[in-house]
C-alpha cells in the first residue's frame, strides 16, 4: 500500500450546470496519518474538492473531470461511492441530516446495516464505537433529545463503527456554541491520536481548528490551491487576509501593536506563542498608547421584560424571573448556550407564545394585549435562515408583502415605502431582480427589508452570521451598524463572541432560562463562571494580554476592538 | 437537484411527513366527516409531479396512514389507497412537467392540472367509494356524496395551491448555467 | 376485513378491548384518541341514517317498521341491526389501532415490514417519515409564526376560499423550498453510508420471533378463516336474524 493515501495530479472539475470550471489545476497529496486543514472563503471549491474525494462527484453531481485523483493508490474512475464509503468516513455539516436513525443506536448502526452486519456483531460494534465517543447512555435518546455536540459525537460515531482509514469533516463547528467547538476539536484529535487515521477537516475557522496541532492548512481560493504549509508559516504570510479568512485575534493585535509575525514565535497556538521581553514591551506599549472609542448610550428604555416566566405545555419551564431592558438606539446582544431560552425570550417579545408569569412593556406600556401582528409593527423578528422567510419570487412583492396584506396604504404609496427601504438595504439596483438569483448574504438583506417595511423601532436577529464566512459576516455586521446607526433597535440572539464583541455595546447573558449576566461584552468574558454557564470561551485577547503582563484584559479587548474597527473601516472605504 | 436512486426514497420519507404535518395542522374543515379543504393535496401534485408515479403513491400512502394513525381512528383503509392512487395518478405527469430542469408555463399548468383532476376523479369518485362499500357495507348514495365532495374540494385545493407551488418552485429554483459556486 | 357477521364482530369486538386492557395503555394517554373516534363514529352513523335511512331493509330483505320520525325518515329495526353492526365494526377495530399505535416502537416498525417482503427502501422511506416529523413540524410552526408576524392569514373567515388557499401557498412554501435542501443532504448522508448498495440489509432494531408471535399469528388465521366460514355460512357478509 502506498503512502499516499489521496492524491490529486493536475486535477480539475467542472459541473454539468456551470458555465466555468470549480477546481483548477489541483495537485495535493495527503499522507497517511497525517492531520490536515482545508480552509477557504465559500465558493473557493472546498466542498467540490469534498466531494470528490468522498465519491459524491459523480455519483450525484454529474461533471468532467480533468487530470487524476488517487484513493488509496485506485483511481477515482474505478471507484464507486460505496467503495470509496470503505476507506473514507465523510460526517457532514448539518447534524439533522447526518442523523438518519429514530434512536442514536440505530443511526450509529446504519452503515453495518447496510453492510449486512449480523444482528450480535452490529451490537457489539456499536456498543464499542457509541463508548468511544462517550455516548454510550444515550442509545435509546432519539434526536431532537440530545444537545448539537451529542447529535454531532452520534455522527462520529455512525462513521467510526465502520473501520475507515481517512476520516473528512465538513465544517465540523458550524452551528456549535464555542465551547461545544473547542470540545469537538479536541475530540478530533483525541480520535486522530487513538486510530492514526488521516484525518481532513474543512472549516473557515481557522483559530478554533488551530485550538489543536494540525500538520498542514491547505488554503483554497477561486477553485485553486494557493498555499500547502504549516499553520506556522501560513500565520506568517499575509495570505489569509488576501483571501478574506479571519486571522486569529491574537495574530491581529500582534500585527497592530507592530511586531511581525515569524515562524520563530510559533504563532500556530496563543498556547505555543513565544514572545521575548522586547516583543512583549512592544505590545505593551500599543496597549497603552491605543485609543478607545466611547459609546454614548441612550438611557431611554424602548422594550422592557419584567418578571418574566415561562413554562412550555410539556413542563418544561424556559424562563425564569427574567428582567431585561432593551435601550433606544443600542445594539445588544442575548447569548447563552443552546436550550439557554434565548430563542423562548424572543418569541414572547413577538408574541408567538404567552409568558405565564409577568410581562413585556413597549415604551412603559402593557404589550399583553397586543396580536402578533401588532406587536410585528414595533418589533420585527428576522429568522436564522432567510430561505424560511421568503415566499415571494421577485424582491419588490417580498418585500412589500406585509403592506399588501395589511391593505392600509395605496398602491404609490407601497411602492414609495419599498423603494425607501431597498435604498436603506443598499438593494434598490436589483429591485426587479428574482431572489433565486441572490446571494446568501442579499437574501438576508432582502428578509431583513421586508421587515423594515413594516417600521418596527427594534429588529430581533437571530443567529444573523450562522454559517457564514468572514467576508459575508462582515457585510451582514456591517449592514446592522448602518441601520443601527439610523436608529433602529437591534437585537442580536448569538453564541458567536466575535459578534458580540465587535458589534454590541452590551449583553445579556442567559443559563438554564435565567439572567445569569448583564454587562459590557469584555466583561462577560472577563467573568469565568458566565463562560462556563454560558459554553462561551475565553478569547485568546485575554490570554495574550496576561502574556504580556496586562493586568486588564477587558481594557486591552476593549483597545483591540476600537482599532480593529478604525482599521477595517479604512480599509474598506480606500 | 442531484440525481440518485436514494433521492427518490428519501424524498418518500420527507414527502410524507410534509403531507402529514400539512394534514395535522394546515387543513380547513367541512361539515362533511372525513372532508377537508386538505392542502396536503396541493403539495401531493407538487412532489408527484417532481419525483413521479412511485413516489406520488407512496407519500400518500404513508402520508395519509400517518394521519389516520395519529387520530386513532381504524385507519380509514379505503381512504388511504384512493389517496394512494390520487398521487399515483398525479404522478404520471412528472415526465410531461421536467419539473427540475424546465420552467413551468402555462401549458405546463394545463397539464398538471388535467391529471389532477383525473387523479381525484377516480380516487374520490371511484375507488373510495366503492371500497367503502366492499370493506365497511356502507350505503352507495352515502358514499359516492362523500367522494364527490372531498373530490371536489381536493380538485380546487391541488388547483390552487399545487399549480402554485409548481410555479413558485420552478421561479426559485436557480436558472442552469447561472449557478453560484458553491 | 369485510365481514359484517354480528357475531363474529361481537366476539372480536369484545377480543379488542381485552387487548387493550393487557396491553397496559393507560387509559389517560389514549382518551383523546377515543374521543376522536368516538365523535368519528357517530357523526358517521348520522350521515348513514341521514343518506339512507332504510339501507338495513335493502340489506336484510324485510322491512319492520316502529313508528314514523319525520319527512322521509322512519325507525326501521333493519335500520337499527345494521348500524349496530356498523358501531360494532368500528368498535372492534378502534382499540386494535389504538393498541397498535400505542405499543409500536417506531423503530422496529420499519424492520417488521420489511420482514414482511416490503422493500427495504420502501420501509425506510416510512422510517424517515417518522423520524423527521417532528423536525419539520417545529419548523412549519417557526415559519407560521414569522409569516403570521408578517400579517398572512389562512383561517380567517374574511377572506374568500381561494384567498385563503393562496395565503396557504405563501405560508408552506418557504417550508417547501428548506424540505428540498434537506431531502438532498439527506440522500447525501444515505448514500456515503452505504444505502442502497446491496439488494438487502439487516436492521438493528430487528426482533426475532417468538412464540408468542407465532401464537399472534394463528390467532389471526384463525380469525380470517371464520370470517371466511361464515361467508359461506351466511350466504353472504351479513348475518340476518330477520330471516330465521
Amino acid at each position: 500500500m502506498s503512502e499516499n493515501v489521496i492524491e490529486f495530479r493536475n486535477f480539475g472539475f467542472k459541473y454539468a450546470a456551470q458555465a466555468e470550471p470549480t477546481l483548477y489545476d489541483i495537485n495535493l497529496t495527503i499522507k497517511k496519518g497525517e492531520k490536515v486543514l482545508i480552509c477557504g472563503p465559500s465558493g473557493c471549491g472546498k466542498s467540490t474538492l469534498v466531494h470528490c474525494m468522498n465519491g459524491l462527484i459523480p455519483a450525484s453531481y454529474p461533471g468532467q473531470a480533468t487530470g487524476e485523483l488517487l484513493i488509496d493508490g485506485k483511481s477515482f474512475r474505478d471507484l464507486d461511492i460505496f467503495s470509496i464509503s470503505k476507506t473514507i468516513g465523510t460526517v457532514l455539516q448539518d447534524a439533522d441530516a447526518q442523523f438518519i436513525g429514530l434512536t442514536v443506536g440505530e443511526d450509529i448502526a446504519f452503515a453495518l446495516e447496510n453492510d449486512r452486519v449480523p444482528l450480535d456483531e452490529m451490537k457489539k460494534r456499536v456498543r464499542e464505537a457509541a463508548s468511544l465517543l462517550g455516548v454510550d447512555d444515550y442509545l435509546h435518546h432519539a434526536p431532537h433529545e440530545l444537545s448539537g455536540g451529542l447529535k454531532q459525537r452520534v455522527g462520529f460515531a455512525g462513521v467510526l463503527v465502520d473501520d475507515v482509514s481517512i476520516l473528512l469533516f465538513d465544517e465540523p463547528l458550524a452551528n456549535l456554541d464555542p465551547a461545544t467547538g473547542k470540545t469537538t476539536m479536541e475530540l478530533i484529535d483525541e480520535i486522530h491520536q487513538r486510530t492514526g487515521d488521516t484525518v481532513i477537516i474543512v472549516e473557515h475557522r481557522l483559530e478554533d481548528v488551530l485550538h489543536r496541532d494540525v500538520d498542514r492548512v491547505i488554503l483554497m481560493d477561486e477553485g485553486r490551491i494557493i498555499s500547502d504549509c504549516t499553520p506556522a508559516r501560513l500565520l506568517s504570510s499575509n495570505l489569509l487576509i488576501e483571501t478574506g479568512i479571519r486571522e486569529p485575534l491574537y495574530i491581529t493585535a500582534l500585527k497592530y501593536a507592530g511586531i511581525s509575525i515569524t515562524e520563530d514565535i510559533e504563532p500556530q497556538r496563543i498556547e505555543t506563542l513565544s514572545l521575548d521581553v522586547g516583543q512583549r514591551e512592544t505590545v505593551r506599549s500599543w496597549y497603552r498608547s491605543a485609543p478607545v472609542e466611547q459609546q454614548a448610550v441612550s438611557e431611554e428604555i424602548v422594550i422592557e421584560a419584567r418578571d418574566l416566566g415561562f413554562t412550555y405545555d410539556n413542563g418544561h419551564t424556559a424562563l425564569t424571573d427574567i428582567d431585561i431592558a432593551i435601550r433606544k438606539g443600542e445594539m445588544m446582544s442575548i447569548v447563552g448556550k443552546n436550550g439557554a431560552g434565548k430563542s423562548t425570550f424572543a418569541k414572547i417579545l413577538c408574541g408567538f407564545e404567552k409568558p405565564q408569569h409577568g410581562g413585556i412593556y413597549l415604551n412603559g406600556k402593557d404589550m399583553s394585549g397586543l396580536s402578533i401582528k401588532e406587536r410585528a409593527k414595533h418589533i420585527g423578528y428576522v429568522m436564522q435562515n432567510p430561505n424560511q422567510m421568503i415566499n415571494k419570487s421577485m424582491i419588490r412583492d417580498e418585500v412589500g408583502l406585509a403592506l399588501v396584506l395589511e391593505g392600509k396604504l395605496t398602491r404609490e404609496q407601497i411602492d414609495e415605502r419599498v423603494d425607501e427601504v431597498l435604498g436603506i438595504c443598499g438593494l434598490y439596483p436589483y429591485r426587479n431582480w428574482p431572489i433565486s438569483a441572490l446571494s446568501y448574504g442579499q437574501k438576508k438583506r432582502v428578509t431583513i427589508a421586508s421587515i423594515l417595511a413594516m417600521g418596527p423601532q427594534v429588529i430581533i436577529l437571530d443567529e444573523p452570521t450562522a454559517g457564514q464566512d468572514y467576508r459575508h459576516y462582515t457585510e451582514i455586521m456591517e449592514f446592522l451598524r448602518e441601520l443601527n446607526s439610523r436608529g433602529i433597535t437591534i437585537v442580536l440572539i448569538t453564541h458567536d463572541m466575535h459578534l458580540m464583541l465587535e458589534y454590541c455595546n452590551r449583553a445579556v447573558v442567559l443559563s438554564g432560562g435565567r439572567k445569569i449576566a448583564d454587562t459590557a461584552c469584555e466583561a462577560v468574558l472577563a467573568d469565568s463562571e458566565v463562560v462556563e454557564k454560558a459554553r462561551l470561551k475565553e478569547t485568546s485577547l485575554s490570554t495574550l494580554a496576561q502574556l504580556c503582563g496586562i493586568d486588564d484584559p477587558q481594557d486591552f479587548i476593549r483597545r483591540f476592538i476600537s482599532m480593529d474597527r478604525e482599521v477595517r473601516d479604512q480599509r474598506r472605504t480606500v | 437537484m442531484k440525481k440518485s436512486p436514494v433521492i427518490t426514497v428519501v424524498a418518500i420519507g420527507i414527502g410524507a411527513a410534509l403531507f402529514f404535518v400539512l394534514g395535522r395542522f394546515v387543513s380547513i374543515p367541512t361539515p362533511v366527516p372525513n372532508t377537508n379543504f386538505s392542502t396536503q393535496y396541493g403539495l401531493l401534485g407538487f412532489m408527484a409531479g417532481l419525483f413521479g408515479p412511485l413516489a406520488g403513491l407512496l407519500i400518500a400512502f404513508i402520508g395519509h396512514a400517518l394521519i389516520d394513525f395519529s387520530y386513532g381512528w381504524g385507519i380509514w383503509w379505503s381512504w388511504v389507497i384512493a389517496s394512494g392512487a390520487a398521487g399515483l395518478i398525479m404522478g404520471l405527469a412528472a415526465k410531461k412537467l421536467c419539473l427540475s430542469s424546465e420552467p413551468f408555463d402555462a401549458k405546463k399548468a394545463l397539464t398538471f392540472n388535467i391529471f389532477q383532476v383525473v387523479a381525484q376523479i377516480i380516487a374520490w369518485g371511484l375507488i373510495a367509494p366503492i371500497f367503502d362499500i366492499i370493506i365497511y357495507a356502507e350505503p352507495a348514495n352515502k358514499v359516492f356524496t362523500q367522494g364527490l365532495v372531498a373530490g371536489l374540494s381536493n380538485i380546487v385545493t391541488t388547483a390552487v395551491i399545487g399549480t402554485l407551488l409548481c410555479f413558485a418552485y420552478s421561479k426559485a429554483r436557480p436558472a442552469e448555467g447561472s449557478l453560484k459556486k458553491e | 376485513m369485510t365481514t359484517f357477521d354480528t357475531r363474529l364482530l361481537a366476539a372480536l369486538a369484545v377480543l379488542a378491548f381485552v387487548l387493550m386492557a393487557v396491553s397496559r395503555i393507560r387509559i389517560s394517554d389514549v382518551k383523546i384518541l377515543f374521543w376522536f373516534s368516538f365523535v368519528f363514529m357517530v357523526l358517521n352513523n348520522v350521515l348513514i341514517f341521514l343518506f339512507s335511512p332504510e339501507h338495513g331493509c335493502s340489506i336484510y330483505g324485510s322491512r319492520t317498521e316502529i313508528c314514523h320520525l319525520f319527512l322521509r325518515y322512519y325507525l326501521v329495526n333493519e335500520q337499527l341491526f345494521y348500524q349496530f353492526n356498523v358501531v360494532l365494526k368500528y368498535l372492534a377495530t378502534i382499540p386494535v389501532v389504538i393498541v397498535f399505535v400505542s405499543t409500536t416502537d417506531p423503530s422496529e416498525f420499519a424492520s417488521s415490514l420489511n420482514r414482511i417482503g416490503i422493500s427495504y427502501k420502501i420501509a425506510y422511506s416510512v422510517s424517515l417519515a417518522l423520524r423527521y416529523i417532528p423536525d419539520i413540524q417545529r419548523e412549519y410552526h417557526d415559519i407560521s409564526n414569522s409569516q403570521q408576524a408578517r400579517g398572512l392569514e389562512m383561517a380567517s373567515r374574511k377572506q374568500s376560499l381561494i384567498k385563503r388557499l393562496k395565503n396557504a401557498v405563501m405560508m408552506i412554501f418557504p417550508l417547501i423550498i428548506s424540505s428540498m435542501d434537506r431531502i438532498e443532504r439527506i440522500a447525501n448522508a444515505m448514500e456515503l453510508r452505504g444505502f442502497g448498495k446491496d439488494r438487502k440489509r439487516t436492521w438493528y432494531s430487528a426482533r426475532p420471533f417468538r412464540v408468542s408471535d407465532y401464537i399472534a399469528i394463528a390467532v389471526c388465521i384463525l380469525m380470517l378463516a371464520a370470517s371466511i366460514a361464515l361467508n359461506f355460512i351466511n350466504g353472504g357478509r351479513y348475518f340476518n336474524p330477520f330471516a330465521l
